[in-house]
This record gives structure tokens, sequence and C-alpha cells, in this order.
């Protein structure tokens, strides 16, 4: 093939998009991407660009695609080290976040990227999300317990005395079943995007990126985003059909945030000041049971409403829930053991989380059923005063109601460091 | 496997364009900077060689801009879009003797701030020209010579097995045959209509509707039935295909880029077919293959070393590295007295995923070997 052959199959980027999507390549600029084109730029036929199209900063004080209005769409992966060199983490960090920071931007991965490299090498960048737009596309890492420390509890990477106290492994819960080869990993990556193409293709050059030097442990794609986590957002439904998310930490209450999400400077260490902890849980939902429970029993299990999703206490979506509200026949309005109530901050001393969820469907178990439910993802400051505190209140028959139609399959816990500045990367202190 | 050689056997035919060797031309041909800002345009030089150019595009503006390279009548030679102000990206083109134009174009609009490329200098040298190239290709004929004689002789002794009947023997005698087999591949493959007959499978027999034949209908024989009825025919047929391969693979020798292609091929067979326990569904000596494979595209890496050393240090080192920590995992797996492989079968699901790992990791720096084979003609 040469160089006019290449041509002649006119992969060009700009030329498969629409409209819509010139518009959105421009906002995709980098700089200046407020709306449409800078100033002073004859007009084109880009029409209105579209908010879900739109780049998200890479760059910042704290990761992106944690307080970020959650995506549509999810592909979350965990990898291990193939290697024991402290060199491959970093410069495996290195690739990672110099990759991240020019596809999250709507850009190829590499100096050629998908088309413009030697015919006789493989391209740099998969190509999937050519003529894609940059889709909201946020890139999130963090580091699981066995980065630190071998299941001997020896340091591993050098890393000693970088392991954070809180770092430990999550306790056992009853009604666990858990799956070892869906849980944990050594770095968990967390792609979201509005397009789950875009999302698809940073984990899949994330793994050819990390060939040699780590490997995909499992993966998981979400979508429908089952939680809200700005104001600005309608609440959206898990697969139970109930809205999920109502009362979750919102980006706008800067207090909650700081008070639930960020590592604080005294807390440390001090590489993931400004960080979070991640909790992933996959959480498989029994279905056709759940179906055929009759809505009054539904409401019960969960505590609120179907259709607006108002507490069964009274009142709108937003309307606090009233625990102490009495029926008729003088039971509590909002069952003792509804999800809602297990879970509310009153019963875990105060503790919220910010959820970031998505319903999966992985098709269907060969009995006709279907394998579905939640990948549940929560970011905390302090995972045993939030995450481990409420999923005990909510764990085990004798417990949240909910149990019955649901089961934890998969875990993991992952610190993830703050964010980068235009030249760091990700996790570059704790090898400071 | 075939497919990426059929493509790599035109793409060696037409021959890698590279510099004129005029040097009294004050010409400029690999690397070129291109500046580019909302208003202006700069190409480094603009009097180029013949061959393949890298231009460096950096985007010093504040609008996204892309970088064209147009013939005649705005044909696209190459193009590279959406560099966002203060990125860099790359283009490689490969420009034969004219006239061109480059293009930037601030904010991706409109026909572009152009200058004219002109481009001299002689037909396109061949890859077959280059001497290292050469000497390469000529070290890994060697080493297929040197495999080829004791492949017919382990052939043999296998085929005699089997006519004679001797399950044992033969069931002994079928991995080492393959190894040297496994060993060169790459040479086998590029004759599309023998390699099917030879080491074909089963379902793919079935499915074009010919007759089940070569190394696996008789490891199904041995394995499965656990007799070696009915195989006197396909073992002469083996035997004589296996000679037929080995005097056409003699004949027409690898070239020094179908090399490169065919090291990163055997490693390919090894994650499709071997990884997976495909090949030798049977027998379940698919270690047996997989090392051999292994080692035939570390023999076709050194037949390359010098010119690879040559041109990216860098990547060799990275595929040193890699072949040691395959070994390393490999070699858990034999017995070091027998010098016998455990069995596919016998493997943990965590053994299988440590070696896909390791053959993963060396795959890909071997993936860049072509490519810079095709740098150095």
């Amino acid at each position: 093939m040469t160089a006019q052959d290449r041509s002649a199959s006119g992969l060009s980027r700009r030329k498969l998009l629409g409209a819509a999507g010139v518009g959105a390549l421009a906002v995709g600029a980098g700089g200046g991407y407020a709306v449409g084109q800078a100033a002073g730029e004859p007009a084109t036929p880009a029409g209105v660009a579209d908010p879900h199209a739109a780049p998200v900063p890479f760059e910042g004080a704290h990761q992106a695609g944690i307080v970020t209005p959650a995506q549509d769409r999810l592909y979350f992966a965990t990898f291990d080290m193939t290697s024991d060199e402290r060199e491959d983490l970093i410069s495996l960090l290195k690739d990672w976040t110099a990759a991240a920071r020019q596809m999250t931007q709507g850009n190829d991965v590499g100096d050629f990227g998908a088309v413009s490299g030697s015919p006789y090498a493989p391209p740099e960048d998969t190509g999937e999300a050519l003529g894609l737009p940059p889709s909201g596309l946020t890139v999130t890492v963090g580091f699981g317990r066995s980065l630190f420390v071998d299941d001997k509890g020896r340091a591993r990477f050098g890393l000693d005395g970088q392991l954070p106290e809180r770092l430990q492994d999550l306790p056992s819960f009853a009604g666990d079943r858990l799956d070892p080869a869906i849980s944990d990993g050594d770095i968990a990556v967390q792609a979201c995007a509005n397009d789950p193409q875009v999302a698809v293709h940073a984990v899949r050059n994330f793994a050819r990126i990390a060939f040699g030097r780590a490997s995909v442990r499992y993966s998981q794609m979400g979508f429908g985003r089952t939680s809200s986590t700005s104001t600005a957002q309608v609440t959206a439904r898990n697969l139970f059909g109930f809205k999920d998310g109502t009362a979750n930490v919102k980006v706008e209450d800067t207090k909650d945030v700081d008070d639930f999400v960020w590592v604080h400077e005294d807390e440390g260490p001090a590489w993931l000041v400004g960080g979070s902890y991640l909790v992933s849980r996959k959480i498989d939902m029994r279905i056709e049971t759940w179906d055929r429970e009759p809505l009054e029993g539904q409401e019960a299990i969960i505590g609120r409403t179907k259709g607006s999703g108002g507490p069964r206490s009274g009142g709108d979506e937003f309307v606090p829930l009233d625990f102490d509200a009495k029926d008729e026949t003088g039971k509590p309005m909002i069952d003792m053991k509804s999800h809602v109530r297990l879970a509310h901050p009153d019963v875990n001393k105060g503790a919220k989380l910010l959820r970031r969820g998505y319903n999966f469907v992985d098709g269907s178990n060969g009995l006709g059923q279907l394998s579905a439910g939640l990948f549940f993802i929560a970011y905390q400051r302090d995972p045993e005063k939030q995450f481990v505190q409420i999923q005990r209140s909510l764990a085990g028959l004798q417990n949240d109601l909910l149990n019955e139609y649901i089961v934890h399959v998969g875990s993991g816990l992952f610190a993830c460091p703050p964010g980068v500045d235009t030249k760091g990367y990700w996790g570059e202190k704790l090898f400071a | 496997m075939k497919s990426s050689l059929a493509v790599l056997g035109a793409l060696a035919a037409i021959g890698l364009s590279a510099c004129a060797s005029d040097p009294s031309e004050s010409t400029a041909s690999g690397d070129l900077s291109v500046a580019a800002s909302d208003s202006k345009c700069e190409v480094s030089a603009t009097k180029l060689k013949a061959g393949p150019s890298t231009f460096k595009v950096s985007n010093k503006g504040s609008k996204v801009t892309e970088f064209y390279v147009y013939a005649d009548g705005d044909r696209i030679m190459g193009e590279v879009e959406n560099i966002g102000p203060g990125l860099t990206r790359n283009l490689v083109v490969d420009l034969p003797k004219g006239t061109y134009e480059g293009a930037c174009k601030p904010g991706m609009i409109g026909d572009g701030i152009r200058q004219t490329l002109t481009v001299t200098g002689g037909a396109a040298k061949k890859l077959s020209d280059s001497q290292e190239l050469q000497a390469a290709a000529d070290s890994y004929a060697r080493y297929v010579k040197s495999q080829s004689d004791t492949l017919i002789v382990k052939t043999t002794e296998f085929v005699d097995a089997v006519k004679a009947g001797d399950v044992d023997k033969a069931k002994k005698l079928y991995p080492i045959a393959r190894t040297y087999w496994e060993r060169i591949e790459p040479v086998a493959e590029k004759f599309g209509d023998l390699d099917p007959i030879t080491d074909g499978r089963e379902p793919d027999a079935k499915a074009e509707g010919v007759d089940f034949t070569g190394w696996h209908r008789i490891e199904k024989q041995l394995w499965v039935e656990d007799n070696t009825e009915g195989m006197d025919k396909y073992a002469d047929q083996l035997l004589a295909n296996v000679k037929k391969i080995v005097q056409l693979g003699q004949d027409t020798p690898l070239t020094a880029l179908e090399l490169a292609q065919g090291s990163k091929g055997l490693l390919d067979e090894v994650a499709t077919g071997k990884i997976t326990g495909e090949e030798d569904e049977f027998s379940h000596t698919d270690l047996w293959d997989f090392k051999a494979n292994i080692e035939g595209s570390q023999a076709a890496i050194a037949s390359l070393r010098p010119v690879l050393e040559k041109q990216d240090p860098a990547l060799v080192k990275k595929i040193d590295a890699q072949f040691a920590a395959l070994d390393k995992e490999l070699n858990q797996h034999q017995d070091k007295t027998t010098g016998d492989w455990m069995f596919y079968d016998e493997l943990t699901k965590d053994q299988v995923k440590a070696l896909s790992n390791a053959v993963a990791g060396l795959s890909e720096p071997i993936s860049q070997v072509a490519a810079v084979v095709a740098k150095s003609a």
C-alpha cells in the first residue's frame, strides 16, 4: 500500500463527522472551547455543539471522573502488574497519563495516531474512535493494596511506607459471593464517556500500552448511569426501575464533597492528599424474581415510590425522608429494613458516599434469565467510616430487604491519587 | 497468518522508497518540522528527496489545526488532523518525485495556508538493494536450511513409526518432529495450498469440504483411536508435502521484511493457537509447538539483529528483555531431565494467563520490527 492508497481510502477523522460532530471537534480544541468556534473564525456548517460531545479538562487538583457529572457510559477494568520492576510501573503510569491526556481531549494516542504513521508499523492508536468527538471522556485510576504489598506483606516496587493505612482489604459482608476473578487488581481504570465506543477505546488502548508491564484482570461495561452526581442531572433509574442516586453527594454541595470525597492534608500519605478511595462492587440483580414482586412490595423494600422517587413517608423526590411517619395501623411508613433507611446517614453515623454506579447486562445466563445488575462505584475519603459502615448496615438477609434480590459478586478498593498538572503523571509523588 | 504475509509480499514487491543517493542536491529528507500558527505554516525545508518523509507538525497557534500534503488537483498524499494548540503530531508520507503543496488549516477549515514542496531524486531504492537486509535474509536462510534438514529426518522417523503401527513411538515422535516444523512455520505459510493440507485443522477441512489430512489427522488417530489404522496414506502424503515445502522454501527464501513479519507471525500463532490449546487438541502437546514458535521467532530476530541494533537499539533491548521473561515463564513447564513439556490440559488457568501475558509483552515490541527494517533500506 502506498501513501496514495492510504489517503484514497479516506480515513479522515473530520470528514467522517456530521455537522454536529464538526462543532464538537472544534469544541475539542483544548483552549477556548466554551461553545463552538473562537471569535473571528469564518462560519462553518458546524451547527450547535452537543454538550455531551465536549471534552472534560484533564488536568486539575483532583482527577476527573470523580465529581465530574456522571456520563452515560462506563468501561471499567482492573490491571495486574506482570512486571516487578519499579521502572516499569513508573513508565506505565507516565504512558497512561500521556494517552489519557490525548484521548480525553479527542485526540489519537501517540505521535502518529491511527492513520498517519508508517505503513509497516501497527498504528499507535487503535482507531475505533476516529471521527468521534471527545464525548466527555474521563479516565480515572486507582491503586489497589496489592500494588503496594504482596500477599506476605512485603513491599512491591520499592513502595515501602507508601501504603495508605486506610487501604485495607474490605471485610467480609454477610451474603457476599465474591469471585476473585472479578475482584481487586493492582490498578483500576475507570473510563466514563457519553459514547460507549469512546470509553472502550480508552481502556483498549490502555491495555495495549500495558502489554509486557501489566495485563487486564477483568473488565466491565456499564450503561445508564444509576447515580446523579450533579444537581443539573435528572435522577436515573436502575434495572429495578427505581430512581437511584436521589440523595447522592452532588458536586454543587462543596461542603459534602470536601467532607466525604477528598483525602485531607493530615490524613495522608502525602501522595494521596487530594485523592479519594474508590470502592467497586459488582452486584448481580435477580431481575426475574424482582419483576414478579408486587408494586407495593417493591416500594416497601426500597422505601420510596417507584413513580416519582419520593419517600414512602410522603412528598416528591427531594423531600427529606420522615422515618417517624406511621401509617394508620401504627407501622412505620418507611420500613425498618427498607433500603433507604439502612443506607441513610442517620443510621450510619452521618456517613455519605459519592456514588457513580452503572447498570450492566452481560447477556443471559443460559436459563433465559438476564445476567444483569449494578456495577456500583463509590468514592470516599475514608472507606471504613463510609462504605464499610453503610454496607455493614445493609448486608445480610436479616437486614436490607433488598438482599433477597441482589448478591455482591465482585469487589475492589483502590486509592486514587490526586489530579495532575500539565506535565505530571498519575501517582508521581509515590516515586519522589 | 497467511493473509498478512501475502500483503507483505505485495509490499515488498512494490519496494520501499528511500532517500535518493545524489549528495549534491541540497534537499532534505527524513524529519521535517512544520511550525503551524493561526496565520503561518512554515515547513523546515521545501525541497525534499523522494521517499518517506516525516513531518513533525507543531501547532503554535490558538486554533485546532491540521496539515495536508496535496498532489496535483488536491489529491491528498497524507494528512494529520485535529492538532490542538500546543500539540505536536507527526505524519509519514511517502512522496515520489514531483511537485506538491503542504497546507496548514488553522481552525480546520478552508484551503489552508499553502506552500510548494518540490520532491526530487531518482527511482526509489528497493529493500533488496540493502546489503544489510540481504545479509539478514541470508542468515535466516541458513537457519531454515539447518532446521529443515532435521525436519525431514524427524518427520521420516515419525512416518515410519506410524506405518509400522507403533502407536507409542509415534506419539513420542509427534511433538518432536513438529518442533522443527513450527520453528520455520513462516516458510511453510508462504505456500498457501500446501500449508492447509499439511497443518490444517479438522473444522477447516470440513468447512472446505476436503479430506482432513496432515499432522493433525494422524494426531487424532493416535490419541483418539489409539491406533494407526488407515494412516499409511496420510503418513506418506505428509512426508511428501513436508519435503516439497522444504524444497520450495529453499528455492524462494524469505525477504528481510517477510522475515520481520514472520517473527511476529510466529508469536501470533502462539497467541491464537497454542495459548488456547486449540492446535494440538487431541495430544495436548501444544507447549512443544509453543517453544518451537518462540525459538523460530528468536532466530528471525537474531538474523535481523545487526539492522535493528543500528536503527533502534532501545527496541532490541526491549525485545531481549521480553524474550527472557517469556523463557522464564515457559521453562517452568519443562521436565529438566527428559526435556518433555507439560501437556496443555495439565496447566492451570493462572499458568496459561501468565504465559499469555508474556507472549503479549513480547508481541508488542516485535510488531514494531517490520517498520524498523523498512526504514533501513
